[in-house]
């Protein structure tokens, strides 16, 4: 990459993706020159329109519903391959068979093979599904073209690019997202945390007043609830040389819970009313009144004085005044169904209630079994408790009676908080466990833009790894460790235990790689090699080399295995070759797990295994 | 200042400049007397004959492009049923159901016009409030009505503000896109 003159910032989110860029030629230290790329895309048939936003959703047209020449983009003429944007979106509403939506959901589900042409996930036969991996390419080659033929004088491969993450995302969806980006012809990618992203908007959108908002000492909470996911991060204020310096200490699991659950389960609400009184409504209907519930919900939560807001389901066919069907929503309905049912007022002590999965395979995604948005906030501060002890200038403010990690600054992410009265109400929450213990309420970090934000930050991040402006301090947000058998005679009847062998710590800097010290495997050229893997957001004090025999439930999480396949490549086949385990956290924020011989021949760990007789 | 108290006056110019400027670039002979530079005397009359009777020429009228009309009108019926409600008679409901059928049409209309106009007050004074029109007022943006007589600057009641598109923003067509479509007919399979 020679001389960039932009640096760009790609939000690739679940139900929608944007692109911002920052002028390097025109922006110095925190005064920044930051647009928002219009992006072309159809909206119906032969019609393209520039928009803000590209909905993150891919329709696979059938070869006879539209001319191909209805298809055209400005980069590609003859209209071939599938669509992405607005018209998927509002096509794939009524052709639901036809439409792949939440493929970054998809990406990061780790019972499915993510390269395997799967979605949509209920198509029939004839229709020629695609892989998460190749939707999420879909996407960012959108956005690329559309870079292009904006910017013809600064072709986009030559620009500097950041694609967002959710903080939650595994070394698997990282790898997977890096070679979406990848496929999608992006030269060189680095993936930065959504969280992240958000903090950094937030940062440069104070132009520097943020350092008198926040003081050393702080801890930020990131409350991020998109579409279709929540995620939550903590960043510590420190303090290095007189400067201030965000370190983020601790990452969220991945929840699949967002806002369009909370229109759904309205639209829900109002058919059972509407089914009392004798009216059924069809799919086609169901999701008219999705939208209308959604325009509704955001009505009377922006304002406290409405009592109930109307909806209308229009007709389908042409007769609108006599098929149109008139309702309401209350804000008695509102009130039980968003705010306490997707934010209650809970204890701090209070945990995300888990049902047992039905069956072992889930065709459909797993989204989150509890709702309660504020109960997976307090599970993830308890189990942070200890996330700053670490951090310099910290310890002396960690204090063994409590029982959360005490948030001090909150900064909200995504649309759901457009409505004053739900970031009120987690504030609050917050607030009164902070009670609880004796402690002082956190405040709000306010002027966060909640639909761009995202893209916004990246750009900004793509500008300060230039070397300009603040920079968050994080590294890899997990440790890492694969399971070995330990040396104990066998019980008859019972699986031989396993210990837990720390193959990557936490808060690996980016560009950094790890040995792991002592420990040599023989692997068989050609024949690959399964480990059991684990993950662990809280264990921050385990090296690498480290075994642990015993580890609480909600300490390590198991992932899908991972596998060494050494390449026949200069060895015979069936030869054992020494090899050591090294950890690398790569410039482009992803994790590799190597095995390097001695003579230096190197091979990576795969994360994503395909799943088995696939 | 010996200027005679014929020539215009300072205000009395600036619509005479830009008179000259549309002109100009509007139509090819007048700019071609302007490149000629300024004439004295009126070019000397050709030898021929001057036509008997002048013709006054044609105003000529812009033919508005239906596609663009056609356009806006499948936004609207997309967005708002614009097309399903003004065909539909009214006859036969009760207020309360072509209230409800209204709020659909409120709601898409105002979508429509957000996302493809950009529309804001010709005058920025609330409605009721005195204004004065200094000469050489804009008379396109400001209609007069009522006692219209004697000379700028004229001082009156603004009774509308009147609306202004700053930008258009319509979709793109594609070459063979077939905008007389203004809604497909859906077949549900």
């Amino acid at each position: 990459m020679s001389d960039p003159k932009y640096a760009i910032g790609i939000d690739l989110g679940t139900t929608h993706s944007a692109l911002s860029y920052v002028n390097l030629s025109g922006s110095d230290g925190e005064k920044t020159q930051q647009s928002v790329l219009a992006v072309p895309q159809l909206t119906g048939p032969g019609t393209v329109e520039d928009l803000p936003l590209l909905p993150s959703f891919l329709y696979l047209p059938h070869p006879d519903e539209m001319a191909a020449a209805e298809l055209a983009l400005p980069w590609n003429a003859s209209g071939a391959g599938p669509v992405a944007g607005e018209m998927a979106r509002s096509r794939g509403a009524t052709t639901p068979i036809r439409l792949v939506s939440s493929a970054k959901s998809w990406l990061c589900h780790p019972g499915v093979d993510r390269r395997a042409a799967i979605l949509p996930n209920d198509a029939p036969e004839e229709v020629t599904r695609v892989s998460p991996l190749e939707a999420s390419t879909r996407y960012l080659q959108h956005l690329r073209q559309a870079w292009d033929t904006a910017h013809p004088e600064a072709p986009f491969t030559q620009q500097a690019v950041t694609v967002t993450i959710p903080a939650s995302f595994d070394p698997g969806a990282r790898e997977l997202t890096a070679e979406a980006a990848r496929n999608a012809g992006y030269d060189a990618v680095t993936l930065l945390e959504e969280p992240q992203a958000a903090l950094y908007s937030w940062i440069q959108g104070s132009e520097g007043r943020w350092r008198k908002e926040v003081k050393p000492g702080d801890i930020i909470l990131v409350v991020d609830v998109g579409g279709g996911t929540s995620d939550f991060s903590l960043i510590a204020i420190t303090e290095r040389d007189g400067k201030l310096e965000p370190h983020r200490v601790a990452v969220g699991d991945h929840i699949l819970l967002g806002g369009d659950n909370m229109d759904l389960a309205l639209a829900h609400l109002v058919a059972r009313k509407l089914a009392e009184g004798g009216t059924k409504l069809d799919p086609w209907q169901l999701r008219a009144l999705t939208y209308g519930c959604r325009a509704a919900k955001e009505n009377l939560l922006a304002d406290a004085s409405a009592e109930s807001w109307p909806i209308v389901v229009p007709s389908r066919g042409s007769k609108l005044i006599g098929g149109s069907i008139r309702t309401e929503l209350t804000r008695a309905e509102v009130t039980t169904f968003i705010t306490d049912g997707f934010f209650p007022k809970v204890e701090a002590s209070s945990r995300p209630a888990v049902r047992a999965r039905a069956g072992l395979t889930q065709l459909g995604l797993p989204y989150a079994q509890d709702a309660a948005i504020t109960r997976h906030l307090a599970a993830f501060l308890g189990r942070q408790v200890g996330a700053t002890a670490d951090v310099p200038g910290f310890a002396e403010r960690q204090n063994a009676d409590h029982t959360f990690l005490h948030p001090s600054a909150v900064l909200f992410n995504g649309g759901v908080f457009k409505s004053a009265l739900l970031a009120t109400r987690v504030m609050d929450t917050i607030n009164d466990w902070l009670y609880m213990e004796g402690a002082e309420p956190a405040r709000m970090l306010g002027g966060a833009d909640l639909d761009l934000a995202v893209a916004r930050g990246a750009a900004y991040y793509s500008y300060v790894r230039r070397g300009e402006g603040v920079r968050i301090r994080g590294g890899t947000a997990r440790s890492y460790y694969v399971a070995v058998e330990s040396a104990m005679p066998a019980i008859p009847g019972m699986d031989p235990p396993i210990q837990a062998l720390c193959v990557a710590p936490f808060g690996m800097e980016e560009g950094s790689e790890l040995e792991l010290p002592g420990q040599e495997f023989g692997l068989v050229v050609g024949e690959p090699v399964h480990f059991r893997f684990f993950g662990s957001s809280t264990r921050r004090q385990d090296v690498i080399g480290d075994v642990l025999d015993f580890w609480g439930p909600e300490e390590l999480i198991e992932m899908n295995e991972i596998q060494a396949t050494l390449s026949p490549e200069g060895r015979q086949a069936g030869d054992v070759v020494q090899v050591r385990l090294h950890a690398r956290a790569t410039e482009a924020g992803t994790l590799e797990l190597l095995a390097v011989a001695s003579d230096g021949q190197r091979w990576k760990v795969e994360f994503d295994v395909r799943a088995e007789g696939q | 200042m010996s200027t005679s108290n014929n020539l215009p006056s300072f205000w009395a110019r600036i619509p005479l400049a830009f008179g000259a400027f549309f002109k100009t670039l509007g139509d090819a002979e007048f700019a071609a007397r302007i490149q000629q530079g300024p004439t004295v005397a009126p070019p000397p009359a050709p030898v021929a004959p001057p036509p008997l009777a002048p013709v006054p020429a044609a105003a000529p009228l812009r033919e508005a492009t239906p596609d663009a009309a056609l356009q806006l009108l499948a936004l609207l019926q997309r967005e708002a049923r614009l097309i399903d409600f003004t065909q539909e008679s009214l006859a036969g409901y009760a207020d309360a159901d072509i209230g409800a059928a209204a709020r659909v049409v409120h709601e898409g209309c105002a979508k429509v016009l957000r996302e493809h106009f950009t529309i804001e007050p010709v005058r920025t004074e609330a409605e009721g409030s005195r204004v004065t029109l200094e000469e050489g007022f804009d008379a396109a943006a400001v209609r007069l009505t009522g006692n219209v007589v004697g000379k700028p600057p004229f001082k009156g009641a603004l009774s509308h503000r009147g609306w202004r598109a700053t930008s258009v923003r319509l979709p793109k067509l594609a070459e063979a896109h077939d905008a007389s479509i203004v809604a497909p007919a859906e077949v549900e399979l």
